[in-house]
């Protein structure tokens, strides 16, 4: 320790205990509500209807057991996954350019492009789930994982534009123009330079992007009847199911999206400008 | 052979104009500083002819080949800029290796001459880092050593010196001279600072408001100033400029004292003189002005003294010996053959 920590002054002592307070808050309001989900998970049935709770779970996982056995959950999770990786490619593919245009060339209407592209957002999806359902059946696209994929892309392509506009605003120019000087073309300077600088903040978007179509239900429920994605599969068959169900469905729905954040962390942070050089 | 002519350029942003119509030569193996205050189109001029920028009209031609149509890498120049723009994804070693890797150059040769331009700027210690591991001159010596390493025919240097601290500049500006002097490169070297300019250039071309108003060695841009701006933009502290009521015959009445200046219609001219060019002397002699000293400044070698002569501020460098105190009067001999006439327009007379 310094020896200037070593002398600190009421307010500073009050700012750290705040600090120090709202970080076990903050992890409070995120593991409370995932421990009591994973140990009602690993109760038994009895269990999780009993009062009062015990602290630790009786590990027993017949509930996980029996929903995994449940027909139909093994082939929505796997939807899921095509879905959610499906989203993530095109988002990025789409995404990008887009963001690398907006942060390096000046044309007409930028900024209203800028503000359009999170007005797609604010565009009520049951409002276009009709439409869009008798567009897809006319078109064949109905009930696929690429249809359904489609419709993730564009909730998921907001973020995807906006956040690499911010990353590549945040590769200075200079770079680029050294690397044209000293015999890059444009794309060779963006392979050689700009890219290797913005992959970490491209892996965090395209987790966003995977997490996005993950969580998304109600296009899924509106569009896909055999190829359900696992949320989708999971309004329809549990809403009646006994608590212990819903408890293993929540799980499985929580645990690999959490699994996944986990897995990118270096690159969220990255992404939100903790340096890792 | 890397001549660098510069034909009729203009660049409009827009709707304001930052570059009128220049014409520039630049020598083989010369080093031609652009010097002029922020905003004057220095900058732009040289990213025209790096191709980092497109001239609205004009030509770039370097050695006998037209190149404004061409791409950067197609130009045989290379640039360092003024915040390094180092990668910060790649060792020193893969920064200086970076343009010998994408010409292709088989790896013995880009190890030898790694090495050897590492050595130059005195970087090889620190082949292994990564530009977030160097202080901001090491970084400097990096992007001049990444430049150097290509063997270009012509290196661009916007402002490579001016996010260093004062003594840093100052070594590096002598480094960077006798580097470049033993190199076979061609340089344009932009700055606003008028003492790199004088110290590096073979010549300084000054820009003011999207033109070159001159560009000659530094000695003559300091004795000579083409434009009343020239002289008032160069030298520290800035010359000395007077009113001078035109008696006819080329005779004026400058602070009271009858001049020889040049034969000129105008009722008035302006007389221009470095303070260093004006003695204070005991004898008053025609021609002298008297003055009523109002600062003094001791700066070691010498004093830096305010006058007022006839409602007009003069500044004079004095010996550090002479004593001389605020209320003074003192006599000042402008010396003659020093002394240069602009007109209204802030054009030279002669």
């Amino acid at each position: 320790m310094s020896t200037e920590s070593t002398v600190v002054t009421g307010n500073q002592r009050i700012a750290k205990w705040s600090v120090n307070i709202s970080i076990v808050f903050l992890c409070l309001w995120v593991l409370v509500p995932i421990y009591l989900l994973i140990a009602n998970t690993f109760s038994s049935p009895a269990e999780v209807n009993a009062f009062p709770k015990r602290i630790y779970p009786s590990f027993d996982t017949e509930s996980v057991r029996f929903f995994m056995n449940f027909y139909g959950v093994g082939s929505a999770l796997w939807n899921s996954f095509k879905v959610a990786c499906l989203t993530m490619i095109m988002s990025i593919a789409v995404g990008a350019p887009a963001g690398y245009a907006l942060s390096r060339f000046e044309f007409r209407g930028k900024n209203t492009f800028r503000v359009l592209v999170l007005m797609t957002r604010a565009f009520p999806l049951p409002l276009l789930a009709l439409p869009l359902a008798v567009m897809f059946i006319k078109v064949g696209l109905d009930d696929t994982v690429l249809g359904l994929a489609i419709v993730h892309t564009v909730l998921a392509l907001p973020f995807a534009v906006l956040i690499t506009f911010s990353l590549f605003s945040g590769v200075p120019v200079e770079l680029e123009e050294a690397a044209w000087t000293l015999g890059c073309n444009r794309l060779q300077a963006f392979i050689k330079v700009i890219f290797p600088l913005v992959l970490p903040g491209i892996a965090a978007s395209a987790i966003f992007a995977f997490v996005i179509s993950w969580n998304e239900v109600f296009a899924a429920a509106v569009l896909t009847i055999e190829h359900r994605t696992l949320p989708a599969f999971l309004l329809q068959s549990l809403d009646d199911a006994p608590l212990h169900l819903k408890f293993a469905g929540g799980a499985v729905l929580v645990v690999p999206a959490l699994i996944f954040i986990f897995m990118v962390r270096k690159y969220l942070f990255s992404m939100w400008g903790i340096a890792n050089r | 052979m890397a001549q660098i002519t510069i034909k009729q350029v203009a660049k409009q942003f827009g709707k304001t104009h930052a570059l009128h119509s220049i014409d520039l030569t630049v020598a083989d193996k010369e080093f031609l500083v652009l010097l002029g205050a922020s905003g004057c189109g220095k900058t732009t001029l040289l990213r025209i002819v790096a191709g980092l920028e497109t001239a609205t009209t004009g030509e770039v031609w370097i050695g006998d080949r037209r190149v404004d149509k061409l791409a950067p890498k197609d130009r045989g120049i290379a640039m360092v800029f003024q915040n390094y723009a180092v990668f910060p994804h790649l060792t020193v070693y893969e920064n200086i290796a970076f343009g010998l890797r994408m010409s292709k150059v088989a790896e013995s040769e880009i190890d030898k001459r790694v090495k050897r331009t590492a050595g130059l700027m005195h970087i090889d210690q620190l082949l292994q880092r990564y530009s977030g591991q160097l202080s901001g001159g090491q970084r400097q010596r990096v992007a001049v050593s990444r430049a150097l390493a290509t063997e270009p025919d012509v290196i661009l240097m916007d402002e490579p010196l001016s996010n260093l601290d004062a003594l840093l500049r100052m070594e590096m500006r002598t480094e960077l001279k006798s580097i470049l002097a033993e190199s076979d490169t061609t340089t344009i070297y932009v700055t606003h600072d008028q003492v790199e300019a004088m110290s590096m250039a073979d010549r300084i071309a000054i820009m003011h408001e999207g033109n070159i108003v001159q560009a000659t060695s530094p000695v003559e841009v300091y004795r000579n100033p083409a434009t009343r701006f020239v002289g008032s933009f160069i030298g520290n502290p800035p010359m000395n400029f007077l009113q001078a009521k035109n008696l006819g015959d080329g005779w004026f009445d400058v602070c009271g004292a009858r001049m020889q200046g040049p034969r000129h219609d105008a009722s008035e001219l302006e007389l221009a003189v470095r303070p260093e060019d004006i003695n204070s002397t005991d004898s008053h002699g025609e021609g002298d002005w008297q003055g009523i000293v109002k600062v003094v400044e001791p700066l070691g070698s010498h004093l830096q003294v305010t006058c007022v002569v006839s409602d007009q501020q003069c500044r004079v460098v004095m010996d550090s010996d002479v004593i001389v105190k605020p209320g003074d009067t003192v006599n000042l001999a402008p010396v003659a053959e020093r002394v240069r006439w602009y007109d209204a327009n802030g054009d030279r007379v002669q």
